[in-house]
């Protein structure tokens, strides 16, 4: 039943809005992982971020994507609660730091074990609009010890335009989607951090709609 | 209504010379297996869906193919805004601007000519800035103007002549009224192609190499020829113009999608870009599909507006 109404939601909400009203120029298609264990890591400004990554994969595979969120924010009220769970399908993760390493990422291990693909924002929140914050090393714990799973870096630009934080109407903007080669968690946490931080920047000059940036 | 029989020829010769090409496409795939394809398949992949969903709109009724052009204004207009420099207070008026399309094309539909013209060249013109005014921003205020206003011309008021072709009284049986649409999208993709062959073959002398090192003259002058040799012998065939306004159209709509092509390519310059989207598999953006078009359409819709009604 969840897996329908899910499927009924992207086919009629979420791929109209994302490909006719927002619209994607994206880059390196063929680099997005077809299968899992799979991880998608991705920069962070709007919460349109995992819809449009959700978007890009076939209604029938849409229930192995799996968006690594905030258990804090998505659980806020009952609402959210079952819709993030049942018909976005997070696998939600404790910012608080009471969970110890080990236990904080179970749910995870146990999704890429089932040949899920994980979406995870490494900046941790959305932070400023087109601005790249400070990435968090947890990913790098995440998969260092799985041989089967490699990172692939994507970074999304332009979605702050249509519907930027605190205004109500939304108005029809592409965006860029880059997906970047796929990584192996290699050195230690520092380093691959450094390492994705990098394809960043390069993946953000690949973008069409950074005009209204270098204006500033 | 008279079944539009020269219109139904032509569209059967733009499929018999597409599956042409992808039969060569494939024959040159099997002689040099080394060489990567993929760009070449994915555009004849491209051609493929957009000439077929055009004939099947073109075939059903005039209003589907209004609401086609609407939709084709509407990711044209969605992708300049994308790609341009424009100041976050605008947002609405940029959305004020989309409205445009709607109305644009009800008059269309409604074959409202005196409003169909005017409506984006005046009463848009005059209206958003007014719009921009009440959000009290005035840095930058001159250069928002001429872009908002800019690109609506482009993409919603030029591209709008082509449905306008279909309200226009039939002269011409045999191809009826779609065979007006058919002769201009024909000629410009035409010129397009020749260009493009006539350059890579013979091509020396380049044309503006500061906008786009690919144009050169003897391109130019070898599409334009080989437009005006097809087009003055269509003519007759697809619009109620005679051999000589055939050739005068031909000519009016190579330069004209020249031109139109050469002044999308300056825009993407100045912006550092090399496609305007990625929509099209193979071809980039809906712009770099539509550049020619953008100048073509009204200046060969006014020429024929002129001469035959």
């Amino acid at each position: 039943m969840d897996r329908i109404l899910k499927i009924l939601f992207f086919a009629l909400l979420v791929k109209p809005v994302i490909l006719i009203g927002l619209g994607l120029n994206i880059r390196g298609r063929a680099n997005l992982p077809k299968h899992g264990p799979a991880v998608i890591a991705a920069n962070h400004n709007s919460h349109l971020d995992t819809m449009v990554l959700m978007s890009m994969y076939p209604l029938s595979r849409i229930h192995m994507i799996r968006p690594v969120a905030a258990a804090d924010y998505f659980f806020r009220n009952k609402y959210l609660k079952w819709l993030s769970l049942n018909i976005i399908g997070i696998i939600p993760l404790d910012r608080s730091g009471k969970t110890s390493r080990e236990a904080l990422f179970t749910d995870c291990h146990l999704a890429l074990d089932k040949g899920q693909t994980l979406l995870i924002f490494p900046e941790g929140s959305r932070g400023k609009p087109e601005e790249l914050s400070k990435l968090r090393k947890g990913l790098f714990y995440l998969i260092k010890d799985r041989k089967d799973t490699q990172v692939t870096p994507v970074v999304m630009h332009g979605l702050g335009r249509a519907l930027p934080k605190g205004e109500a109407l939304f108005v029809p903007f592409n965006c860029d989607v880059i997906i970047g080669k796929a990584l192996k968690p290699e050195g230690n946490s520092t380093e691959f951090i450094e390492t994705i931080r990098k394809r960043y920047n390069e993946m953000l000059n690949l973008c069409l709609t950074r005009s209204s940036e270098s204006e500033k | 209504m008279n079944t539009p029989t020269h219109s139904l020829i032509i569209m059967l010769v733009v499929l018999l010379i597409l599956t042409i090409t992808s039969i060569t496409c494939m024959i040159l795939k099997k002689k040099n297996p080394a060489r990567d394809y993929a760009e070449l398949r994915l555009k004849i992949q491209s051609w493929w869906v957009m000439i077929l969903v055009l004939f099947l709109v073109l075939l059903l009724n005039r209003g589907f193919f209004i609401a086609l052009s609407a939709f084709i204004s509407f990711l044209a207009l969605k992708e300049f805004f994308s790609i341009v420099p424009l100041r976050p207070t605008d947002r609405r008026v940029i959305f004020l601007a989309y409205l445009a399309i709607p109305f644009q094309y009800y008059w269309i539909y409604s074959a409202w000519y005196g409003m169909f013209v005017v409506f984006i060249p005046i009463y848009m013109f005059l209206f958003l800035p007014m719009r921009m005014v009440f959000t009290g921003e005035t840095k930058g205020f001159i250069r928002a103007a001429g872009i908002i206003q800019w690109a609506l011309m482009l993409t919603v008021f030029c591209i709008s002549h082509i449905p306008y072709l279909l309200m226009l009284p039939v002269k011409n049986d045999a191809a009826g009224a779609i065979g007006l649409v058919l002769y201009l999208l024909f000629m410009t993709q035409l010129n397009d192609v020749s260009q493009y062959i006539w350059g890579k073959s013979l091509g020396n002398n380049k044309i503006l190499p500061l906008i786009s090192p690919d144009k050169t003259w003897e391109g130019f002058i070898g599409g334009v020829g080989t437009v005006i040799i097809c087009s003055t012998f269509i003519a007759p065939f697809l619009t109620p113009l005679s051999y000589i306004e055939g050739a005068l159209a031909g000519g009016l709509i190579a330069v004209a999608g020249f031109i139109g092509d050469i002044v999308v390519s300056a825009v993407k310059r100045d912006l550092h870009i090399k496609d305007s989207g990625t929509l099209i598999p193979g071809q980039g953006g809906i712009l770099d599909q539509f550049d020619s078009l953008t100048f073509a359409a009204p200046l060969f819709f006014h020429f024929l507006y002129y001469l035959v009604y």
